[in-house]
């Protein structure tokens, strides 16, 4: 399944959205967090996991979604929340805790939910997967099209659900789609010393179920592979697992020093950088030149800039209105 | 000629649940049912009897034996406008599966902001007195109830849980729903009588988070919640004997907990003894006392707890029985403050 012009030129934009809407955040992260780093201080207090580098999971996996399929994710969502279509603005608000934020600060950057776009995450390794199986499920049930995505990091398939929940989706023959994004570190382990074997997309036959692994962190490698599988949840042909080797370019949180991490593997992931791959892609292929990419830059930082500048402008929602929204 | 009397219509509590959950069914078909042996076996417990039958495979619904997937999938289908009623066989099995419960379905409304609702039903089983073991006897009532963004409740009738069940399915909040084993009125658990009472037929809901005074009296409050209910009402009859009225509270729900009713109850009698099959310290005996010392209630004796020790439940019989609440225990709590 190949993408067309406009699907590459949405995932290229989108890429770029995601990295400077990161890049931003990176930046406001470290107000008021110098020369001391306490991450209770700042306009973002609290731990921020950023997701430079993976942005080809999400656009590849999003470019066939609409606002009806259902995504559940990790405490690393920005990339994912923003191809999804997450308000951003209320997005980033929330990110600031502000009133205006998705839940009025209740959540913060790893309890995104956009019920609009059918969006959430959880910040517990592999708890993105049991809500996404029982939504295809609901769907199923109520004869409603859509499908579930369930994100994962490559350390969440040691978890326990992993195996329940891809287990009963295939008992079930659900429309859902499990998306590992391998980053190759679990925090500061990396996978080898944490997982028996090389391809976790190999565990799919324990389940029956299509296993794949997309290599080189390729935006249209992963577009491909993932439409045939959301195809065939579509068709009520069932779950599949996928595997997507990608990068983490920072390090787990704002903070990591990344000591563990061998001397060179950062400029060698660097220059891997998926984003001006793609960009190089589109050259080559006259759907971009110089001016309509520098055109895509703008319109990106634009819509960052305006997403901080309504989060900057946003007010706190008074502190006991923290009591309410418990119960509907 | 005798006056025709009102037929009653005894059900049991397993009875009694199957019955709110089948006419929720039939009206709402947005509502299923999940869990192990919920299907062709109709509920270890018999509280999902007869449901297969009349719904089939796809709306009551066997699964793996895997709580954390399918607990965390009716969080997924309740978030997306399904009322799932989902069965953890025996409430001590939440070790294996507690994040889908505390850190999801009692949480993501208020991630979402109020934009998210949860409406699930889970129900579990409690409670011990048949030498079932350290790991299916236990109540943990303080441990879901201490939570925020759960209902708790568990009835002790089959009255009660059969509009409490209704009103759980329809409420638009996670409910966990507690059913005490041996209140169920299965034969080999051994059955409470006074648990099996009439139930009327048509559907009614019993509000959630309200006590129920179950036996007035006017010289010491005794409060329940399952067993314990049944613990009071024995030592309330023996009390009766000895001259003493005391008053029983079901208090029906941990969470909300009706504090106003005990508070009352208690301004009137001036004498409190909490009764719970779940631990000693941290409970819910503690959190009733500690409310009722903090509205200032004048008393004329200190709070007595009646409650299982702090110790995992024994299998011999005879450990686990001494170390049950019993009307005997509560009688001598009494007697602990009637001099006062």
């Amino acid at each position: 399944m190949k993408p067309n012009q406009e699907q590459l030129l949405w995932m290229y934009k989108h890429m770029l959205i995601s990295r400077f809407f990161e890049e931003a955040i990176e930046t406001i992260y470290m107000e008021g967090k110098k020369p001391a780093f306490n991450m209770a201080n700042g306009p973002i207090p609290g731990e921020m996991h950023l997701s430079n580098g993976q942005e080809p999971c999400a656009v590849g996996v999003c470019a066939h979604l609409t606002a009806e399929d259902i995504v559940t994710h990790t405490h690393r969502p920005h990339h994912v929340a923003i191809a999804k279509g997450v308000n951003l603005k209320a997005m980033t608000a929330e990110i600031f805790g502000k009133e205006t934020g998705l839940s009025g600060g209740r959540g913060g950057h790893m309890h995104i939910f956009d019920s609009a776009v059918n969006f959430s995450c959880s910040g517990i390794i592999g708890q993105s997967l049991g809500p996404a199986v029982g939504a295809a499920l609901s769907r199923v049930m109520q004869k409603k099209s859509g499908v579930a995505v369930a994100y994962l990091g490559d350390a969440a398939a040691n978890q326990g659900v992993f195996h329940e929940a891809l287990n009963m989706a295939a008992v079930w023959r659900l429309p859902v789609i499990f998306i590992i994004e391998d980053n190759a570190w679990g925090i500061s382990v990396p996978k080898r010393s944490s997982t028996a074997i090389e391809r976790n997309s190999d565990r799919a036959a324990a389940y029956g179920m299509p296993g794949e692994f997309i290599p080189g962190n390729d935006p249209v490698a992963i577009f491909d592979v993932v439409g045939e599988a959301i195809a065939r949840a579509r068709q009520g042909e069932g779950p599949t697992l996928i595997e997507i080797e990608t990068s983490r370019l920072a390090g787990h949180f704002m903070g990591d020093a990344e000591a563990y991490r061998p001397a060179g593997e950062k400029d060698a992931l660097q220059k891997l950088d998926p984003i001006p791959a793609m960009k190089q892609r589109l050259l080559e292929q006259d759907l971009l030149n110089d001016t309509t990419d520098a055109a895509l830059i703008e319109e990106a930082h634009a819509i960052v800039d305006d997403a901080i500048q309504f989060a900057r402008d946003s007010d706190y929602a008074a502190p006991e209105t923290a009591m309410d929204k418990v119960f509907i | 000629m005798t006056q025709v009397k009102q037929k009653e219509r005894k059900l049991t509590i397993a009875r009694a649940m199957a019955e709110a959950i089948a006419q929720e069914m039939r009206t709402d078909d947005k509502v299923f049912v999940m869990g192990e042996d919920v299907g062709a076996l109709g509920g270890v417990f018999g509280n999902t009897r007869g449901l297969h039958e009349e719904f089939g495979d796809e709306r009551v619904r066997d699964t793996p034996i895997s709580e954390t997937a399918f607990i965390g999938a009716a969080v997924g289908a309740a978030s997306d406008g399904m009322k799932p009623v989902v069965e953890l066989m025996f409430v001590d099995f939440f070790g294996v599966c507690f994040d889908a419960i505390y850190n999801m379905m009692a949480k993501n409304t208020y991630f979402s902001g109020g934009n998210v609702s949860v409406p699930m039903v889970l129900m579990t089983s409690t409670g011990g007195g048949y030498s079932d073991g350290g790991q299916h006897s236990q109540c943990v009532h303080a441990t879901f109830a201490h939570l925020p963004g759960m209902k708790v409740v568990a009835p002790s009738n089959a009255y009660d849980a059969k509009g409490m069940m209704i009103a759980a399915i329809r409420d638009p909040n996670p409910v966990v729903f507690m059913f005490h084993k041996a209140l169920q009125g299965m034969g080999w658990l051994g059955t409470e009588k006074d648990a099996i009472v009439h139930v009327p037929e048509d559907a009614y809901e019993v509000e959630l988070g309200k006590a129920v005074v179950t036996r007035p009296g006017t010289d010491v409050t005794i409060v329940g919640i399952t067993s314990g209910v049944h613990d009071g009402l024995k030592a309330a009859r023996t009390l009766e004997e000895q001259g003493v009225s005391a008053e029983v509270i079901d208090l029906r729900s941990l969470a909300p907990l009706d504090r106003d009713t005990v508070i009352e109850s208690v301004k009137k009698t001036g004498r409190l003894i909490v009764v719970d099959e779940d631990y000693h310290s941290y409970g819910m005996t503690a959190e009733v006392i500690a409310s009722v010392v903090e509205a200032g209630v004048p008393l004329k004796a200190a709070p007595q707890r009646v409650a299982y020790p702090d110790i995992p439940i024994p299998f011999a019989r005879p450990m686990e029985q001494w170390a049950l609440p019993s009307p005997e225990k509560i009688i001598a709590a009494y007697n602990t403050m009637k001099e006062d």
